[in-house]
């Protein structure tokens, strides 16, 4: 057999994740953790990340790269409180660096939180009733699922449904309050992980929840997916999807990007046993050799749906029924004002990158602060990076107004339908896989985009464009009608054809390009397409129906 | 072909296994001697046991019977400066036909001097009023209720100090006074010199050599002076005679938002010539820079053309300035001087004995031009050059082992360079490193250290306190002790303001860690917490572990500042050795001082 890949041992001696985690915090000579830690702590949902812009400045000056940690939080379907944004807000500007990250599975990274301050992190967040736990590393991550909290009735019972699945897939150790909330030590053996085993999932395990027929959180993504079926305005089931994934390595041809099968149907009293299913099948049979070759999506190609499905079925003692019909429409978010089932309404607003903070002229950072303080319903973080103002009476959207004027949040009113929805992830400085700009690079990108779509009289036109500084895909490029993946400082590879419904994969047109080539690129394509555009035809489709695109990755 | 038939080679192989260098060579000098002796007299038996200086074997206080030559010249040392002037007045002696023996403090058993009959004392002063460490047992046997009566013998003392300090030359003084109170003969009056020695040096020594010729005839048989030999052909690099060396590298190594710029510099040594050790001092002439010369010259409102003669040799003002004399340190001369032209009764206050504190203070905070500028007079050129110390060179701390770095020598240089009330003020060593790329040359030399050396025997442990740019040495102390595969375990204490900022060498010492080169890494920074802590928190915390590597035969080091680190530290170890000795306080300052007399416990602070 082949050996385990080295974090499997590490998870494997940790002693339910506490390894030497105690030790590593109180370490006064580095700023960092041992190596071994770093893995752990990622499974209490932090990062240790560099400054990459000085790493170098700073390894000739013989002293350790400037280590600071990305702490992500767990919000079940992007659901968060006014009294939670409060003090997450006040822990981005005491602790992180002054920011807010909306990611694109529906939660906040804190960036750059220095050592010391990562368990009084932890612990404010604690006190506000919000953890970390699993948020990143080999378990079931923030589980999202579409944020339009009250469409229905149902979408209500989603979250909800978001919720308890994210609480069911919890790992069970009590390492977490023993370290950062100060629990009681563990005397004796560690606790056993009902679910997990010692050794927890073979990689990272991504949920989605998704109602037709929005699919902004591209639940086809996704290692595990449940499409809601909603008939006469009630939750009826859901069809169940399997084995989607998006991070594929540079110049490996054996990791793929790859859309999630559907597997069938299920009641909702099902929901929990089929979750748990799944991932208890992935655990015993995923790949512990290869990390690059370990999510779900290899194990399901490997051994066949089939095989899948039976055993999934075995494990949870119910057999699923024939998937039910869907239909999706996009897989952005709507802005403005949209008034719920209810009688409420609800606000989104757009935040380029996701991210938040105070610029000069624009003062998000405290204009949301301002709205958390006299706002009464909730916050939705949307997996596209924007922020919902959720659940607002008639009578207070005036004051709410007058506070998003008042910070300019709505600035990015008037945006093209294409700055409107581009992704970006993270990137450098902080990411460590990054090999090229993506969240900096992308206002520049974009005015350089605009610049070709004005050219060709297609500003107008909706076209979803992602960018992201490695191949893993956190953006998810590879589901965009442009995507550009780094692969070196200013040089990405461009893939092209997404459907913006998030059910077709773009393919790989060029590679390894610099910004010129990829606009050159573009431009052409570009060109043709204003030109020979079927009626409110996509980018996307234009290109696979024109044959200018072609690859084996159609939906 | 050896001389030496197989059984007495293998006896001499025995015997020197295990010897550190300056042992060896102290055999060396020895046995030269004797070979003189016996082409003299033809004796055949060594008078080793019974006479000459006992060579100390590390770790071993050296004890001897009877005098092994007429006059011994002892000198306690922290810099260098008092062991140079004993050297000289040993070859001045020697010149004049008398045997002599010169001694560090360190290597000499106090006791002794109830057999000696003619001793010249070297003794500087260190930090407010310290003795040196070396002659730390000297001064505390002498001024104690142990020390015997006299009457037999006869001294006189050279004192070395710094007279900004208030108590200027205070070792010198005491050893003076005390050795006439235990009814010594005072062969002529005490000189004390200031930080430019040689005006009052040099007389000194030519009084010395006289005193001794008149007292003891030169009837004496000539014997070999024990001074260190080199192995080398080529001598040393010294003061005097400097080489110039090429800087190869200069990389700041703390962060952009620390508050000192302090730089690693890696210089290209020449050859043999320039064969240091860690904990040897590598000294840098330089000169002024141009800016604060001008500076000077514009506040005294003086001709920098004009031709000045001082001791014999004649330059332009502006050449004193800029290559000659201190313009970065102020010394009392030049206050003195100034109280004088200035008629400024502040100054005169200032150099009251009760003001010599506050004096102090404002020395190190002021440069020449600050003092001249605030203190305006008239001068005349001559007076000028005469009012200010001979420019010094500078000396870093070796931070690299040959062993390690081949042909190179690393230093560890804060960078001076600071603004005062507008004015911006530099070091001229540490700016003109600061501001050199690669290919620059610089007049260097090895100022020695023999005092500060890793332990010949690679079995013991060694503990290195070193905060600061203190850490250099420590630096080559690893590097050696890894090149020649000492076996003991080594424990760094360092400290800072910020870990992220001012850890020097951080990723060398995560990576000796790693590699099991640095057993223990204990840190403090003052700053990263409400608390202030330095390393003599961290040794007062782990004082238990630190007195158990202590009875373990552990040698400790101390580097860096000798104004308040050095105290600090010195009392915590006290401290630690009390608490965990369950020693009294006074006990515990013996066993200190034990460690000192055997050199398991170095300092080299400044």
């Amino acid at each position: 057999m082949t050996e385990l890949s080295a974090v499997e041992k590490i998870k494997a001696e940790s002693r339910g994740l506490r390894g030497t985690l105690v030790d590593s915090l109180a370490d006064p000579a580095t700023g960092g953790l041992a190596e071994s830690d770093t893995q752990l702590l990622r499974l209490h949902g932090s990062y240790q990340q560099d400054d990459r812009d000085i790493r170098e400045q700073r390894r000739l000056q013989k002293l350790e790269p400037l280590w600071r940690f990305m702490v992500r939080l767990r919000l079940p379907g992007g659901v968060c409180t006014p009294a939670q944004w409060l003090a997450i807000d006040a822990l981005a500007r005491a602790h992180a660096n002054g920011s807010l990250r909306l990611t694109t599975r529906q939660t906040f990274q804190l960036h750059g939180i220095a050592k010391g301050d990562l368990k009084p992190t932890l612990a404010a967040l604690n006190a506000a009733l919000v953890d970390t736990v699993a948020t990143c590393g080999d378990v079931n991550r923030n589980v999202v699922a579409s944020s339009n909290p009250v469409e229905s009735p149902a979408h209500a019972e989603v979250a909800e449904w978001a919720r308890r699945l994210s609480e069911h897939l919890l790992p069970r150790t009590r390492a977490y309050h023993e370290i950062w909330l100060d629990g009681e030590k563990l005397t004796g053996t560690p606790e056993v992980e009902p679910i997990y085993g010692n050794t927890y999932l073979p990689r990272k395990f991504k949920t989605a929840i998704a109602i037709p027929p929005s699919n902004d959180v591209d639940v086809f993504a996704n290692d595990l997916g449940f499409i809601a079926i909603v008939e006469d305005g009630r939750l009826a089931g859901f069809n169940l999807t399997v084995g989607g994934g998006l991070g594929a390595t540079h110049g490996d041809a054996a990791t793929y990007p790859r859309l999630a099968d559907v597997a069938g149907f299920l009641t909702p009293d099902r929901l929990l046993a089929v979750a748990e299913a799944v991932l208890t099948t992935q655990r015993d049979f995923g790949d512990r050799t290869n990390r690059k070759h370990a999510r779900l999506k290899y194990t399901i190609a490997d051994r066949g749906l089939a095989w899948f499905v039976a055993e999934v079925e075995r494990r949870a003692e119910c057999k699923l029924e024939p998937a039910r019909p869907f239909a999706f429409t996009s897989n952005g978010d709507r802005f403005g004002w949209l008034r719920g089932f209810d009688g409420r309404w609800h606000r989104t607003l757009r935040i380029p990158a996701g991210r938040i903070v105070d610029r000069f002229d624009l003062p998000w950072l405290t204009g949301f602060r301002e709205i958390a303080k006299v706002h009464t319903g909730d916050f939705r973080i949307t997996p596209n990076q924007n922020a919902i103002i959720a659940g607002v009476d008639a009578s207070a959207r005036q004051a709410i107004d007058e506070l998003i004027s008042r910070f300019r949040l709505d600035a990015t009113e008037h945006l093209s339908p294409l700055r409107r929805d581009a992704l970006a992830c993270v990137a450098l400085p902080t990411c460590p896989l990054a090999m090229a700009e993506a969240e900096r690079y992308l206002p520049q990108l974009l005015s350089r985009v605009e610049a070709l779509l004005e050219r060709h009289a297609i500003s107008h036109v909706p076209l979803s464009l992602r960018i992201t500084g490695c191949p893993n895909g956190c953006a998810r490029p590879y589901l965009a009608e442009i995507g550009l993946i780094g692969k070196a400082a200013g040089r990405y590879n461009l893939h092209l054809g997404g459907d913006a419904r998030g059910q077709r994969l773009a393919v790989l047109h060029r590679e390894n390009l610099d910004e010129a080539a990829f606009l050159a690129e573009l431009d052409g394509l570009l060109r043709a397409f204003a030109s020979e555009r079927a009626d409110e035809e996509r980018f996307g489709d234009f290109l696979w129906r024109t044959g200018r695109i072609r690859g084996p990755a159609r939906a | 072909m050896l001389p030496l038939d197989p059984e007495r080679a293998a006896r001499l192989d025995t015997l020197i296994e295990d010897l550190d260098p300056a042992t060896l060579l102290w055999i060396s000098g020895y046995t030269a001697g004797l070979a003189a002796e016996r082409a003299r007299s033809g004796a055949r038996s060594g008078f080793l046991a019974q006479s000459l200086v006992q060579p100390v074997a590390p770790h071993a206080p050296a004890t001897r019977a009877t005098p092994a030559s007429p006059v011994t010249v002892i000198y306690g040392s922290q810099t260098g400066n008092g062991r140079r002037v004993a050297e000289r007045l040993g070859r001045g002696l020697e010149a004049s036909g008398l045997q002599a023996t010169v001694v560090s403090a360190a290597d000499y058993s106090p006791k002794q001097l109830a057999q000696e009959r003619f001793v010249y004392l070297v003794a500087s002063t260190h930090g407010d009023g310290d003795p040196p460490d070396d002659a730390r047992a000297l001064f505390e046997f002498l001024t104690s209720r142990r020390a015997p009566r006299l009457p037999s013998l006869a001294y006189a003392v050279l004192a070395l100090g710094d007279s900004s300090y208030p108590r200027f030359c205070h070792t010198g003084r005491v050893l003076d006074e005390r050795l006439a109170e235990l009814g010594a003969r005072r062969l002529f009056a005490r000189v004390d010199c200031d930080v430019d020695l040689e005006p009052k040096a040099a007389p000194w020594i030519d009084q010395a050599v006289g005193a001794a010729r008149g007292e003891l005839g030169t009837e004496a048989p000539r014997l070999a002076i024990v001074t260190p030999l080199r192995p080398t052909a080529a001598p040393l690099a010294s003061r005097d005679q400097p080489l110039e060396v090429e800087l190869l590298a200069n990389h700041r190594i703390t962060a952009r938002n620390a508050d000192r710029d302090v730089r690693h510099v890696e210089l290209a040594i020449p050859d043999e010539r320039f064969d240091y050790e860690p904990g040897d001092a590598i000294g840098v002439f330089v000169e002024n820079p141009i800016a604060a010369v001008e500076r000077i010259v514009e506040l005294t409102a003086l001709d920098p053309a004009s031709q000045v003669t001082v001791d014999g040799s004649t330059h332009s003002l502006r050449s004193w300035l800029t290559s000659r004399r201190e313009i970065a340190r102020i010394a009392r001369p030049l206050v003195e001087r100034l109280a004088e032209r200035s008629g400024d009764r502040q100054l005169a206050g200032w150099l009251a004995p009760e003001s010599a504190t506050e004096l102090r203070r404002a020395f190190s905070q002021l440069q020449v031009a600050d003092l001249l500028r605030h203190f305006p007079a008239a001068w005349d050129p001559e007076a000028l050059v005469r009012a200010l110390h001979p420019l010094a060179p500078r000396l870093y701390s070796a931070a690299s082992s040959r062993r390690q770095v081949g042909g190179e020598a690393h230093l560890t240089v804060a960078v001076i360079d600071y603004r005062h009330d507008g004015e911006r003020r530099v070091g001229p060593a540490s700016w003109q490193i600061s501001i050199a790329s690669p290919g620059a040359r610089l007049r260097a030399f090895v100022e020695p250290n023999a005092r500060f050396r890793v332990p010949t025997d690679g079995s013991r442990d060694i503990i290195m306190i070193g905060p600061g740019t203190g850490v250099a040495p420590f630096r080559g102390f690893v590097q050696q002790r890894v090149a020649d595969g000492a076996r003991g375990r080594n424990w760094l204490i360092y400290g800072g303001r910020h870990r992220e900022r001012d850890f020097l060498y951080q990723a060398e010492w995560q990576e000796t860690l790693k590699r099991r080169q640095l057993h223990r890494l204990d840190v403090a920074f003052s700053r990263d917490q409400a608390d202030k802590v330095y390393v003599q928190h961290r040794i007062r915390e782990h004082g238990r572990e630190l007195f158990a590597w202590l009875e373990k035969g552990t040698s400790v080091y101390v580097c860096g500042d000798a104004e308040r680190m050095a105290p600090d530290v010195h009392a915590a170890l006290i401290e630690v050795i009390a608490t965990h000795g369950a020693r009294s306080a006074e006990d515990a300052a013996d066993y200190l001082n034990g460690l000192a007399q055997v050199k398991r416990y170095a300092r080299d602070v400044y």
